[in-house]
């Protein structure tokens, strides 16, 4: 299969990246011999065959539904660029 | 000091050198330093070096010392790669997204590193998120390789294997998802685990592929890689992938012989892909490993060459999925003076993130995509279970797997940029490995050209007990793992 500049763009956005104008053909271009090399996997017979999304299908365990580590909520808000009153700031969204 | 140089010294050793009072931790933690400011700046290895609360850890471990009340790796110093997340320690995974993040909490790893005693120098280079197998999409820099200053030392853990082999450190932390602990510790010629999947906690490593990423002991000998996986190995709550297994003592396992042991050799290992000096190396690893009584037994393991491309549809597709989380809101970067929320989004990811990162984001948005998923994500999980059924045909019929770590030597800095496809060929030998959830071990096993090539075993899921074992007869009968680069000379 292959790839035009539109689709990149529009797999861009999905993302949430911007190209610039000036990569594009670069991005396309090396995104194109990647997608040739994962079409290899169009050539395995995979009839029968079961995906495997953990490695020894193991199903993820459930904790027990009890307070762990309790409140930390200032430690872990220390990292973001802006918070206001326990609140993570953004740029306004409902006018 | 004692008579021991600590430069090129095993953990093992020094350990008995601090138990027996021919040195301090607190010497050991200087030395290090030393040596880290001096060369680094060479090898830019290390991007945080934490010398203050790394003093202060080795005073405190000479007092247990002096108390009597050590384990084997107190007052050992160490250095993390920097995808670990150490407790109010800059936490970069050599990304400017996190060139500002201090987390508020020690991952898994690193908490049972300091409760064994060790000593935290620093943190590691490292491709960003750990995608690469070079160092050199890193934000900081590449790391060069301390054999040949103009050649890469392998990644995605290259900080931490360059480090080892310069002696900045007798230990380091790894993460390997595709090969990142056994590629760079084949092309920097140091001993480098990857364990089963499961087998050590994932909590608090910056998440790239979570149904492959695993931790490991990157070190000189196979007996401190086996010392290290004790500590760090075993159930932990907070990972609901670790394995509730219990962990075997891997260093008291070491013992007794290896006669009778069946080591498979796949014929698709030495292909026309490999560089015939290496697989003349390769070989003469084997052959030592016969002389143990080691019975080798030619196999097939026929999906090998489908792994690159299995693995470059789900690695990408969990990337991409683990690393929305990045949207310059709670932690991270964000860019200045956003106009709407969507433009913070954009903005911040697009400046936050390098060109590698971005690509497999796009790959991994792409294969996942209405339209596409079946064709590509679903297939590559299908084709991930036959890779693996490969595995476990094999392994009815050996023990281990033996085969090179990569198809080449370190490569020149520069040389593979320009072709992500080329680059990824780095991890032929490596990939299936994570794919199936088995345990690698990568150990020096020569040179070729005054550049070392790595000797990969692989075994059973949960065994790396039998890994560890035959690495270290290996060890016993060769000096491959005592070679190190002249650093000093090398600049």
């Amino acid at each position: 299969m292959s790839v035009t500049p539109e689709d990149v763009v529009q797999i861009a956005h999905l993302a949430r990246l911007e190209i610039a104008e000036n990569e594009l053909d670069t991005v396309v271009e090396r995104f194109g011999r990647i997608l040739e090399l994962v079409d290899e996997l169009q050539a395995v017979d995979v009839s029968d065959t079961a995906p495997m999304s953990n490695p020894h299908d193991d199903i993820q365990r459930l904790r027990p539904d009890v307070v762990s580590r309790g409140d930390n909520r200032e430690a872990l808000q220390s990292a973001a660029p802006a918070v206001e009153e326990g609140y993570f700031l953004v740029p306004k969204v409902i006018d | 000091m004692s008579p021991t140089d600590p430069t090129k010294a095993s953990a093992t050793e020094l350990s008995t050198a601090l138990a027996n009072g021919d040195v301090s931790s607190l010497e050991l933690t200087e030395h290090f330093l030393e040596r880290i400011k001096r060369l680094n700046p060479t090898i830019n290895a290390v991007i945080t070096v934490t010398e203050d609360a790394a003093r202060q850890d080795a005073i405190e471990a000479d007092q247990r010392i002096a108390a009597g009340d050590q384990g084997p790796l107190t007052g050992i110093p160490l250095l993390h790669k920097d995808i670990f997340c150490t407790n109010g320690v800059l936490t970069t995974c050599a990304s400017r997204m996190l060139d500002n993040f201090v987390p508020p909490y020690d991952a898994t790893v690193v908490a049972r590193l300091r409760d064994a005693g060790t000593v935290m120098l620093g943190k590691t280079n490292m491709d960003e998120f750990a995608m690469g197998s070079s160092n050199e999409t890193s934000f900081y820099g590449p790391t060069v390789n301390p054999w040949d200053v103009s050649r890469v030392p392998g990644g995605s853990s290259g900080g931490s294997a360059a480090a080892v082999a310069a002696g900045f450190a007798p230990l380091s932390t790894g993460t390997d998802t595709g090969g990142s602990i056994r590629q760079p510790a084949a092309l920097c010629g140091i001993t480098g685990l990857k364990p089963t999947y499961g087998r050590v906690s994932r909590l608090g490593i910056i998440a790239f592929a979570s149904s492959l990423d695993q931790a490991g002991p990157m070190t000189r000998t196979v007996e401190d890689a086996a010392l290290m996986l004790s500590a760090i190995a075993g159930m932990d709550s907070g990972d609901s992938t670790s394995a509730d297994r219990p962990v075997p003592d891997f260093r008291a396992d070491l013992g007794g012989n290896i006669e009778g042991l069946r080591i498979g050799i796949p014929r698709e290992y030495f292909s026309d892909d490999l560089d015939t000096a290496i697989a003349a190396q390769v070989k003469t690893a084997l052959s030592e490993l016969e002389s143990e009584g080691a019975k080798l037994i030619d196999i097939d393991l026929p999906h090998t060459r489908d792994a690159i491309a299995t693995y470059y549809v789900i690695a990408p597709a969990e990337a991409s999925t683990n690393l929305s989380r990045y949207d310059g809101v709670r932690f991270g970067h964000r860019c200045a003076q956003p106009k709407d929320l969507e433009d913070l989004y954009f903005r911040s990811r697009t400046e936050g993130f390098g060109d590698e990162v971005k690509r497999r984001i796009l790959v991994g948005t792409y294969v996942l995509s209405s339209g596409f998923y079946d064709a590509y994500f679903k297939r590559a999980q299908q084709v991930r279970r036959i890779i693996s059924e490969d595995f476990s045909r094999a392994f009815e019929q050996v023990d281990v797997i033996a085969g090179p770590a990569t198809p080449g030597t370190a490569f020149p800095l520069g040389s593979k940029n320009n072709d992500p496809v080329s680059m990824y060929m780095e991890d032929i030998y490596t990939l299936a490995v994570n794919l199936a959830g088995l345990p690698g071990l990568s150990l020096p096993a020569g040179a070729v050209n005054g550049l070392p090539v790595g000797l990969q075993l692989i075994g059973r899921a949960f065994d790396e007990s039998t890994l560890l074992k035959a690495g270290h007869r290996l060890q016993q009968r060769t000096d491959w793992h005592r070679r190190a680069p002249d650093v000093e000379v090398s600049r």
